[in-house]
């Protein structure tokens, strides 16, 4: 009875696992040179652009004039598209946060198991909506309510904008949130609760002090998703190049410029080589920011 | 006794997690075919001292083992095959583990994995482990149903039968009987007795008394260090040499 | 409240009601806001419904577009989506799959490992247009594919490996680690351990990964409109296989954007139909994954 110790694994199961493991590897691996790869290839196109002399890195990121395609007078500034992201952002963020948060909250301290899981999947739906139907969305339902309650003659503005992107950040905003307020120990709550305080007092001095940091971060990851999200704002801001005055004011984002003026640039020209340092802006912009809640999100995790 | 009569020699073995020294350089040698009691209360390096033994501390990141550990007079931090050296050791957790898999693949994982794939073979081999930890007859007729469907006394012995099912020739247990029942437990320690002929047993266990039914030496630990170790008889008789182990023995503390 | 209570010495005095009334109204908003997130989107789906519901039939799916695109069905749209979705699912699955089991199971916590969780996540949070440009300047140009649809998959492809990646990690992680540890003591490998305990009791959260990388590669536009979808295709009614790998192809995503705000004078329901299309898509292949998550976590093994 020693066919056990006698046994010998076959060579080719042997060989399989080693090319299996070798692959498991090199998979591993590939997320970094996916990562470089784009860093590499988007900069790779943009490069040229810093040996001409006309252009200047201040102009690009600090000037508003935006005329690519002039004969006589090309200017390459993104400055009023900058401010375009920014505004559409911060206003989605205005909306989406507290409305996230709210939601948030109910999810995790006042409604029951049913109720929950209804919601929770309705929210993961709510994140597959594909962000051309967002953007379609924007132009047709949401740019006629803005015309008729505001009285303006154009929908599609930063308002109009800012209403879709809150929608489409709501559910990861409300997801991360209820990560964060789940990870507050139920020690703190029964505490609070044998104090006699009342749920609303518990929320509000107790969870949201405790989970504030996770809050945080999914505001971040919120603000990621707005400024790198192309397609609904594409269609939902209008395409004016200029630095918006209020709500109602039509804008353009630095994703929806690419977006829309990529197909007309010739490949190697200086607008193509422009566009593509946008993108390089874009990356690093999103890559700080997912960076810095992802830092967040793991120490809380740690905890 | 000389170092090469022993089964198993660990010399001045030290293992830390992180910057915190768990063992503190112990060295002793287990005999063949003995039964090796360990005692010591909790957090004394007893389950960190098996997984020495069986590399399997390898799994658990951030630890530095000094020191060394033979088997057969073989290193076992140099072996060729670190697989060959488990398949060398049966090893049984304090919890019972059944794989979420069917019984007859629990017990034929290990044969399997070491690349004996008969039917027939397999077959024996499930058999004689089965009865060997007092399972067989409970379970012969649902071979195929899932392992973690059995009660905990059950997946206790079934998990010693898997320990079993690749012949080690040494086998650990560690602190086997917590999730078991007193009846249970005795007919799994008749079991032992019935092994000994044929393999080096290390008995970690919680219970002194049943070092003492079973050892034939027992080893005192207690942070990391041996206090004593001698025949059974020694340590559980009117005059071990430690004052430590008689307390201890006598229940006084741990 | 009846006599008795009232008496008793736990007896609701003003400034418990007042505590209580709070309760309520902050319970109440806090629905409110959840209300408000669900209530829009019922209403908007509706909406589109509705003003789809004149083009909403199976002619709409199967027809070709017709003069210039204003009238007829989305039938080279819909079989673009679907070759774009299976090239770019036939590549990322395996790669995210095999890197998940990577991170999860061989990983230990060194720097390195520490980089490539960096990247996995940056990977996630990179813009979908600056993915378009990266396959644009790595596919099209760089390995010179053209405007292909095999360029545009594999844009697609690796614009959703952090889906499948955080997905199978997650199933994985989820598989006791005391398994992991019964089959190492009795000299199993790390592969075979893998191989026969972990992914067989995880696979359904890798499938539900799967599914949900279907559902986002079918709605993206920007990575793929600048690398191998374009307005429009000439198409046979109904056909199956009306492209080549090395050809472009339309894409639903990329047809609604196109029908909405590049061509005038498409009939009205047209664009809503589209849109309730994918939408109607995505939806049913997100619900397959909940649902199939549900029916596999009923039945787990331990």
């Amino acid at each position: 009875m020693f066919a056990v110790r006698a046994a010998k694994r076959a060579p080719w199961a042997v060989v399989g696992e080693k090319i299996i493991e070798a692959l498991v590897y090199f998979c591993g691996f590939s997320a970094i040179v996916f990562v470089l790869g784009i860093f590499v290839f988007v900069f790779k196109e943009a490069l040229p652009i810093f040996a001409h002399e006309q252009f200047s890195l201040t102009e690009f990121l600090t000037s508003s004039d935006w005329y690519p395609t002039s004969e006589s007078n090309k200017r390459y500034g993104v400055f009023a598209m900058i401010v375009g992201t920014a505004s559409v952002t911060v206003l989605a963020m205005v909306i989406a946060v507290p409305f996230g948060l709210g939601a948030a909250i109910y999810l995790s301290e006042f409604c029951g198991q049913k109720t929950r899981e209804t919601l929770k999947i309705v929210i993961e739906l709510l994140a597959a909506v594909p962000s051309v139907v967002w953007g379609f969305i924007g132009l047709t339902v949401m740019s006629k309510l803005i015309v008729q309650y505001t009285g303006t003659p154009v929908g599609v503005n930063v308002l109009n904008g800012g209403l879709i992107l809150a929608l489409m950040s709501v559910p990861i905003i409300v997801s991360i949130s209820e990560d964060a307020l789940k990870a507050v120990p139920d020690s703190y709550r029964e505490a609070a609760i044998a104090l006699g305080v009342t749920r609303w007092q518990l929320v509000w001095r107790v969870l949201l002090p405790a989970a504030k940091q996770g809050l945080l971060a999914a505001v971040l990851l919120g603000v990621g998703r707005g400024v790198g999200e192309t397609m609904a704002v594409l269609m939902a801001t209008g395409h004016a190049v200029h630095i918006p005055h209020g709500v109602l004011d039509s804008v353009r984002t630095l994703t929806a410029n690419i977006a829309a003026e990529l197909g007309e640039a010739p490949a190697g020209s200086d607008h193509y080589r422009v566009l593509f340092l946008t993108g390089v802006l874009l990356f690093t912009l999103t890559f700080a920011v997912n960076l810095i809640a992802d830092t967040i999100v793991r120490g809380i995790r740690r905890k | 006794m000389t170092a090469a009569e022993n089964h198993i020699e660990v010399r001045d073995l030290r293992l830390s997690y992180g910057l915190k020294e768990v063992i503190h350089g112990i060295s002793f040698g287990i005999r063949r075919h003995e039964i090796l009691g360990v005692i010591g209360p909790a957090q004394s390096g007893k389950t960190s001292l098996l997984r020495c033994i069986n590399r399997t501390i390898d799994f658990t990141p951030d630890t530095h083992v000094s020191g060394t550990i033979e088997v057969d007079g073989e290193d076992v931090r140099k072996v060729r095959s670190v697989y060959a050296l488990r398949r060398k050791i049966g090893m049984v957790a304090p919890l019972p583990v059944g794989l979420p898999l069917s019984i007859y693949d629990n017990v034929a994982f290990a044969p399997r994995s070491a690349g004996l794939h008969r039917r027939a073979d397999l077959d024996a081999i499930v058999e004689q482990c089965l009865r060997q930890a007092a399972l067989w007859d409970e379970v012969k007729d649902r071979l195929e149903s899932l392992g973690t469907k059995l009660s905990g006394g059950q997946q206790q012995r079934l998990t010693i039968a898997r320990a079993l099912s690749h012949q080690p020739e040494i086998l650990c247990l560690d602190e086997f009987s917590i999730a078991i029942d007193p009846v249970t437990t005795m007919r799994i320690e008749d079991v032992l007795k019935e092994l000994r002929k044929h393999m080096t047993i290390i008995l970690v266990t919680n219970l002194t008394q049943q070092a003492r039914r079973l050892a034939d030496r027992t080893m005192f630990m207690w942070k990391g260090e041996i206090v004593e170790l001698d025949t059974t008889e020694v340590i559980f008789g009117e005059n071990p040499k430690d004052q430590r182990t008689r307390d201890y023995v006598e229940g006084i503390f741990g | 409240m009846s006599p008795a209570t009232a008496q008793s010495r736990f007896a609701e005095t003003p400034a418990v009601r007042r505590k209580l009334r709070q309760e309520a109204i902050a319970k109440w908003i806090f629905c409110g806001m959840a209300a408000a997130m669900v209530v829009p989107l019922v209403l908007i789906v509706g909406y589109l419904v509705v003003r789809a519901a004149p083009s909403l039939n199976l002619e709409f799916l199967l027809e070709v577009p017709k003069r210039g695109m204003t009238e007829g069905g989305i039938w080279p749209a819909f079989v673009g989506t679907l070759y774009l979705v299976f090239l770019s699912l036939a590549v990322s699955a395996p790669i995210g799959i095999l890197a998940a089991v990577y991170l999860n199971e061989y990983a230990g916590d060194n720097w390195f490992n520490r980089v490539i969780n960096l990247a996995v996540i940056n990977l996630a949070g990179v813009p979908s247009i600056v993915h378009a440009l990266f396959g644009l300047g790595a596919f099209v140009y760089a390995a010179r594919f053209g405007y292909s649809i095999i360029s545009a998959s594999l844009t697609l492809a690796i614009m959703t490996l952090p889906v499948i990646i955080a997905s199978t990690r997650e199933s994985l992680a989820s598989v006791p680690r005391t398994f992991r540890e019964a089959c190492w003591n009795v000299g199993a490998t790390r592969w075979q351990t893998i191989r026969s305990v972990v992914l067989p009791n995880s696979i359904s959260g890798i499938l539900t990964g799967v599914i949900l990388q279907v559902s986002r590669a079918a709605g993206e536009t920007a990575p793929v409109m600048f690398t191998g979808v374009v307005f429009f295709k000439a198409v046979e009614r109904g056909d199956l296989f009306p492209y080549y790998l090395d050809e472009q192809c339309m894409a639903l995503s990329m047809h609604l954007y196109t029908i909405s705000t590049q061509v005038p004078g498409v009939k009205e329901s047209i664009p809503f139909a589209t849109a309730v299309v994918l939408l109607g898509l995505v939806v049913i292949v997100n619900a397959t994954a909940i649902s199939l998550r549900v029916y596999l976590r009923s039945r787990k093994k331990w």
